[in-house]
């Protein structure tokens, strides 16, 4: 049993990653990534509302009628989120403004909605918690890569702090502004996979 | 009047494209790109849904989930604010009016029905709608501008994942590196889109 709960929960952080393997919430993990503080914060977020998501939508997959099952799974998502909306803006209100409406969007963040309709509406609840736990992890470790080399190389901080000293401010490194913007991200994105799949071969796919 | 609606409209197709700035529908437009035919069915679907729910989710915003908004159904109402209710209220919205515009093609328009097939229940969760209505109250939208701004959004959308179809189709007889081909090579190439994108930026009307 322990191995296997090992398993569920580390099988999503590379070989079966949500974001380079399944192709599922890529949304927020392009649009939040800019500064490491914001990805921290976004990536607990989704993980907590996985985790639970899974959690309760198996506490009572036998009750959910199957024709409506979505509707159900989005309203108990929704809720989750709601109360992880309410707990960032009372606790660390720059960074859920700074988030603006991508907390909201983890709502329809296809890793949530994913791992609720292919794992946790067949799985004991135990095992769907740590799933999502583990799903969490996997975009977790996605956001923060990419949230670091953004930061890094878009303005040369890291977490806020000045890392490399600018050439503006009697430093030497200039910043590349492209990484701070939209295809920034995409770019970095598009590499990461590429490394991962160099790595993971058996995540290739044939076009 | 008419002027700003102009404006808000081209800003909402070029400038603050949904796809290539705000990376919103993000997983159908990688997923469904494959091919022009089926991503232009989406991107019509898109925009229908988009061009219906938003109006509909800022009346109901204004008259009953924002601070204040229901002292018209009695006064002492007007302390209420129930905006933390929004996400599901219009969660709510999107899966109901996605299910109606579902039932009423099947009837009355069988064959866009057919052709847009898988589709249309998987508009319900795609982010570019909820999105649209998230910014809606974040920009504090009326009903008359957030249709506009659904529908724009709908055709930047549109546009988006169109070309990005049409460069894939192209991309297939090209020797793309193994471990980049599929998702990475797509992610690049929506990069260079959205650089592309960029130069529309600062444009006023």
């Amino acid at each position: 049993m322990a191995a296997k709960t090992k398993e569920i929960l580390l099988d999503p952080l590379f070989d079966n990653n949500p974001i380079a393997a399944q192709v599922l919430g890529i949304c927020s993990a392009l649009a939040v990534t800019t500064q490491m503080s914001a990805s921290i914060v976004m990536a607990i977020a989704l993980t907590v509302v996985t985790g639970f998501s899974g959690l309760s939508v198996s506490l009572i997959r036998n009750y959910i009628p199957a024709n409506i099952r979505i509707i159900v799974q989005l309203t108990i998502i929704a809720s989750l989120v709601i109360v992880t909306d309410q707990v960032l803006k009372a606790f660390v209100f720059d960074i859920s403004k700074q988030l603006s409406v991508f907390v909201g969007l983890i709502i329809t963040n296809c890793i949530v909605m994913g791992r609720a309709e292919a794992f946790a509406m067949q799985r004991k609840p135990i095992e769907s918690f740590v799933d999502g736990i583990g799903n969490g992890f996997g975009y977790s470790f996605f956001l923060l890569l990419t949230g670091f080399f953004r930061e890094l190389i878009g303005s040369g901080r890291l977490f806020g702090a000045q890392i490399l000293p600018l050439a503006t401010e009697g430093g030497w490194y200039t910043p590349n502004g492209l990484m701070v913007l939209a295809p920034g991200a995409f770019f970095v994105i598009g590499l990461a996979i590429w490394a991962l799949r160099t790595w993971k071969p058996m995540l290739k796919e044939e076009e | 009047m008419l002027e700003h609606y102009i404006s808000l409209s081209v800003k909402a197709v070029f400038i603050e494209n949904m796809a290539l700035a705000f990376f919103l529908g993000m997983c159908s437009f990688l997923a469904v790109s494959r091919k022009v035919d089926t991503a232009v069915g989406l991107g019509i679907a898109v925009t229908f849904v988009l061009t219906v729910t938003m109006p509909l989710n800022s009346i109901i915003y204004r008259a009953f989930l924002a601070s204040g908004a229901m002292a018209w159904i009695h006064p002492s109402l007007a302390n209420l604010d129930l905006s933390f209710l929004s996400f599901l209220t219009f969660i709510g919205t999107i899966a109901a009016v996605v299910q109606i515009v579902e039932m009423t093609l099947d009837k009355y328009v069988p064959v866009l029905y057919s052709a847009l097939g898988v589709f249309l229940p998987l508009i319900a969760v795609n982010c570019a709608i909820l999105g649209a209505s998230l910014f809606m109250v974040e920009r504090s939208y009326t009903p008359g501008e957030s249709l506009v701004f659904g529908f724009g959004s709908g055709i930047g959308w549109l546009l988006a994942i169109a070309a990005l179809a049409a460069i894939r189709e192209r991309l297939r007889f090209n020797n793309i590196p193994s471990g980049l081909r599929g998702l990475g090579i797509t992610f690049i190439i929506t990069g260079l889109m959205a650089i592309a994108f960029m130069a529309f930026a600062g444009i006023q009307l």
